[in-house]
């Protein structure tokens, strides 16, 4: 039997071998999809090696749920394969549009949160969660631009999308500590009014800062470890929630699978004290 | 158009158009997203087509591949699928014309790609064969195995390419011919075979749907001097035949 999740990693293709052959007590893991989408070959083999190994988490990036348009039908029904083939633990997906007039954006864009785009992402999100079966988790984004024609603050929008879709949350803890900074707001106070209860999930990550024309910005970039406000954010939301599984993200200067576990076990130690109390 | 419509025509135009009248593309902080998406499109070419980052070296595929990125951005979430049209690209690109072979070496990238995401099959062996009747055998359509591809070059692309992914300079010795070759996967691994013309031929008429009898026919008829037997049993041993 499996027990409770813990702090998992965003798994890398160049630690398979050590987490094949490693256990910890609730480490787990996490992918994105798309890179394992393939008809055959290797790719697909490695995750479901490991998907026999330990718990799998699915974390999309291109459903493109912000999108004016409904969601890719062929992807949603490759995505339900894999569901069905890897059993995940968890399925996400993010607050975020990515396709537009049959191009694929690769990034998470951001949209004004008026009421016909919360309607919009209503339908999209209850339109996914019947194809795939399963409940998602959305992740509130990271910004960048502060934009016009704004209906709801982003925390009430996410409250009201599980309100009307049943969806779960994912809270990136990273993303609300860079959005605070380049967007001059408050991420206490944003943590304070977000809907914690129908968190899933909790993402930590590292960012950098932009070097370019936006100088001065903060960006999400994943190729640092976890900044240490990040991890003061970490202790605030478990002191107010209690424990959630956790995952360490990592997309760029990956590495060794041991430097990553140390995060994870730093997640741990503060999961554990919020296990205790509660 | 909806209101979230006309923001994200505008948002994702304003992305490959410097000049864009639309507001938030005016803010420095748009940079970002432009960078990310041009970043990632250009990491999804650089990785799909090694052979030909080494022969023009990074800086300038990057270059190059952010025009094509621009006229043809990415289509499918699967970014390891991204770059159907490079090689035809490179083709006509007025740059790269003193590499004559460069787009022959890109679409050699791809097959091979292609070969790699390919869906799995039991391959079929020359011994699953030799169990038939003549008369069966000659009735018989072979299932390509589904990560089969072949290529065909008028310049001696197939060696150029072998040599780039291996980072190695091409030897001295390099005979200007035409050049074919067969890529198969066995297991996960994918190769590069040399073939020739005659393998190739063949391979085409079984995907046509000839029989074997039909196929070795005609390849017979238009190479009459090839040993047929001979290059179908090495096709089968390198797996280029699925089970069906």
């Amino acid at each position: 039997m499996r027990g409770p999740l813990a702090a998992g990693m965003g798994f890398k293709p160049q630690h398979i071998e050590d987490a094949l052959h490693r256990a910890s007590p609730g480490l787990w893991f996490e992918v994105h999809p798309e890179n394992y989408l393939a008809e055959g070959g290797p790719h697909p083999a490695m995750l479901d090696a490991l998907a026999e190994r330990h718990p799998v988490s699915l974390h999309g990036v291109s459903l493109s749920l912000a999108a004016a348009a409904p969601p890719d039908p062929r992807h949603l029904h490759r995505l339900r394969r894999l569901v069905d083939r890897v059993k995940p633990v968890l399925v996400s997906e993010h607050l975020a549009w990515s396709t537009w007039g049959g191009a694929y954006v690769p990034d998470l864009l951001p949209f004004p949160r008026s009421h016909e785009a919360l309607a919009r992402v209503v339908e999209n999100v209850q339109r996914s969660q019947d194809a795939l079966g399963r409940k998602l988790s959305l992740e509130n984004p990271s910004h960048y631009l502060a934009l016009e024609g704004h209906d709801w603050s982003e925390t009430d929008f996410l409250a009201e999308l599980v309100r009307r879709s049943g969806c779960g949350l994912l809270l990136d803890i990273n993303n609300v500590y860079v959005s605070a900074h380049n967007l001059g707001t408050d991420a206490r106070a944003y943590l304070d009014r977000f809907p914690l209860r129908s968190v899933t999930e909790i993402h930590l990550a590292g960012h950098g800062v932009d070097d370019g024309s936006a100088g001065g910005l903060l960006v999400d970039s994943h190729d640092a470890p976890v900044a240490e406000p990040v991890w003061e954010l970490y202790r605030h939301v478990l002191a107010l929630v209690g424990a959630r599984p956790t995952l360490i993200e990592r997309d760029g200067n990956i590495p060794s699978f041991d430097e990553l576990h140390e995060e994870c076990v730093r997640a741990n130690v503060l999961l554990a004290e919020h296990r205790m109390a509660a | 158009m909806s209101g979230l419509a006309s923001f994200q025509r505008n948002f994702a135009g304003a992305l490959f158009d410097e000049a864009s009248a639309f507001a938030p593309a005016g803010h420095p902080a748009f940079a970002v997203y432009r960078n990310t998406v041009m970043r990632a499109s250009l990491d999804a070419l650089e990785g799909n087509f090694p052979a030909v980052v080494c022969l023009v070296g990074r800086d300038w595929f990057r270059a190059a591949a952010a025009i094509h990125v621009a006229e043809d951005p990415p289509r499918d979430a699967r970014l390891s699928t991204y770059g159907e049209a490079f090689p035809r690209f490179l083709a006509g690109f007025e740059p790269a014309s003193g590499l004559p072979y460069l787009a022959d070496v890109a679409r050699l990238d791809r097959l091979w790609s292609e070969s790699l995401h390919a869906a799995d099959a039991t391959p079929l062996g020359t011994q699953h064969l030799a169990a038939l009747a003549p008369q069966a055998l000659a009735g018989m359509r072979l299932r390509l195995h589904p990560a089969t591809r072949w290529f065909a070059s008028a310049l001696p692309a197939r060696t150029i390419w072998q040599a780039s992914r291996q980072g190695k300079p091409v030897d001295d010795t390099l005979a200007w011919d035409p050049e074919y070759a067969v890529v198969v996967r066995v297991a996960h691994d994918v190769r590069v075979l040399r073939a020739g013309v005659v393998d190739v031929a063949l391979l085409e008429a079984c995907e046509a749907g000839a029989t074997l009898g039909e196929a070795t026919l005609a390849v017979a008829e238009a190479h009459s001097e090839a040993r047929i037997d001979l290059i179908l049993s090495g096709l089968l041993q390198s797996g280029a035949f699925a089970k069906s």
